[in-house]
């Protein structure tokens, strides 16, 4: 079984995790046109080489990111989320009818 | 007699033919280059150069002729999807394989063996009156079936009902079937050399140049090729060739791992797929059992086999066929798939003016190979997008309007 090092939980078998998409900034949900934010929920970067992606530790719901090689299958690192994210996100909609 | 045969074999009155041209060098320009040589790129030249008279055409293939998804599918042709679109593209393609062997004059080995679906819970056999109400709108043989309906189908299929996932019903496809992958890749291959289209295998697509919105030329391992249209067709590396005309695509790609058992005599005629268990099976005219489905749990450019999924394989399908406790496995091997958001295929135009898309193919590429060479066909030769690929079209991403195949795939993902 293939390992990896949950930054929680330490190393596990890999099938313990759950794989949670590529990595990619957010586009500002109340500013991007409507093609910018498809291109966000749909479009992958999908490189081959060293990518980062968030994984999941599926028993403990511990989200984190890893950097992983997609050619060799190598786990390069993993680190918690507070190595990007410094600040709350915030999700607050539009009013309805203003969505424009 | 064998010393007849061999007599035959030397005779110099009965040359041997070669199926393909021989390697030559690039010419400067060709009107149309495929980049791909798998079977999707072989039946888009075959149909350019018989039905379109564009025979100035040159497919460029980095490794060799149907060596990438075509060779590591597991064969199975059916068309009983879900969606109208769906539904009406892949049925035509059935209906195309169904004479592939007469249209080529070379044997594609097509098998009309019928095709089953279990389902082991009251959701799944709502959903599969659902495609079975489709397909059957649009012509297409499905047909929602008993227990005992299913015991007679596949009497050798484990009906216990004190099994982890007891066998409920069934959607029965009697148009499903299989026929030999490198058949069809070789035959259409000889029918596009054999009308003028050259087959460049080792030719590696570099760079591709684009200037005012347009492609211009390719660079190759072995030179510059200028042309008039590029189509790519490369399954399992759409996204990496795509990015080269500087095109995003909504890509992933996973491993998908199939294997196969030592040959038995004939016992298994259908194929038979479980979503449940996340396995299909069917017996190969020369007696293996092919076990497939397992798709890695996460992405991956490479096509190493593990042993997480020989034993999840191994364990769905003993459940299904006991009595395969005691086969061994012959090999294990996986093929990269384009996943798509919504498991429907990406086909048609691009934001390149003459650069056109054949991808996306996940689980699904084999059995569209003949209506795909058809469609594509028309497109660069008429540059009209036909009606039965439209709704593919890459921009439906940007309009959320996806064609949701997810629960018709026989793969597990």
């Amino acid at each position: 079984m293939k390992l990896l090092p949950c930054p929680l939980n330490g190393l596990r078998n890999i099938s313990e995790f759950t794989y949670g998409g590529e990595y990619h900034p957010m586009p500002d949900h109340r500013t991007s046109s409507t093609r910018d934010w498809a291109e966000y929920v749909f479009f992958h970067n999908n490189a081959a080489g060293i990518v980062t992606e968030w994984w999941c530790h599926t028993a403990s719901s511990f989200w984190f990111l890893a950097e992983r090689n997609t050619i060799t299958d190598e786990i390069i690192r993993t680190f918690k989320a507070d190595e990007i994210y410094q600040h709350r996100v915030e999700f607050e909609a539009l009013a309805p009818g203003n969505d424009s | 007699m064998p010393f007849g045969l061999l007599k035959y074999g030397l005779n110099s009155k009965y040359p041997a033919k070669h199926h393909f041209t021989p390697a030559t060098d690039l010419k400067k320009h060709y009107d149309v280059v495929i980049i791909g040589g798998g079977g999707h790129g072989a039946a888009i030249a075959y149909n350019l150069a018989k039905y379109h008279g564009i025979s100035n055409v040159a497919i460029l293939e980095k490794n060799y002729l149907g060596g990438g998804n075509t060779a590591r599918n597991t064969a199975v042709i059916r068309s009983n999807y879900l969606t109208e679109a769906g539904v009406k593209f892949y049925s035509a393609s059935v209906k195309l394989y169904n004479n592939l062997s007469n249209e080529f004059n070379y044997n594609v080995m097509m098998e009309n063996r019928g095709q089953l679906t279990l389902a082991h819970s009251d959701a799944a056999i709502r959903s599969f009156r659902w495609r079975a109400e489709v397909n059957q709108h649009l012509g297409v043989r499905s047909e929602l079936v008993d227990r005992q309906t299913i015991t007679d189908l596949v009497p050798n299929l484990n009906m216990s009902e004190d099994s982890r996932f007891p066998i409920m019903g069934g959607l029965w496809h009697a148009d499903g079937a299989t026929a030999r992958h490198d058949a069809v890749a070789w035959g259409y291959a000889k029918g596009a050399c054999d009308r003028g289209v050259e087959l460049h295998q080792l030719t590696e697509v570099e760079d591709i140049e684009i200037t005012n919105g347009r492609v211009t030329a390719v660079k190759t391992n072995r030179g510059r090729v200028e042309c008039g249209s590029v189509v790519q067709a490369v399954a399992g590396a759409s996204s990496i060739v795509a990015k080269k005309a500087g095109i995003p695509l909504p890509i992933h790609c996973y491993p998908l791992q199939a294997m196969v058992t030592q040959p038995y005599k004939p016992i298994l005629t259908p194929h038979v797929s479980s979503p449940q268990v996340h396995v299909y099976v069917h017996q190969t005219s020369r007696g293996e059992f092919v076990i497939g489905g397992g798709s890695d749990p996460y992405p991956l450019y490479n096509t190493r086999a593990t042993l997480d999924q020989r034993e999840s394989l191994s364990a769905a399908a003993l459940e299904l066929f006991p009595f395969l406790a005691q086969a061994r496995l012959l090999r294990q091997w996986a093929g990269t798939t384009d996943m798509t958001p919504d498991y429907s295929p990406i086909m048609g135009l691009s934001p390149v003016e003459n650069y056109y898309l054949d991808a996306g193919w996940g689980t699904w590429g084999f059995k569209a190979t003949p209506i795909c060479g058809v469609t594509m066909a028309e497109l660069v030769a008429t540059k009209k997008v036909p009606d039965l690929i439209k709704p593919f079209e890459l921009e439906r991403f940007y309009r959320f309007e996806q064609i949701n195949e997810a629960g018709a795939t026989a793969a597990s993902h």
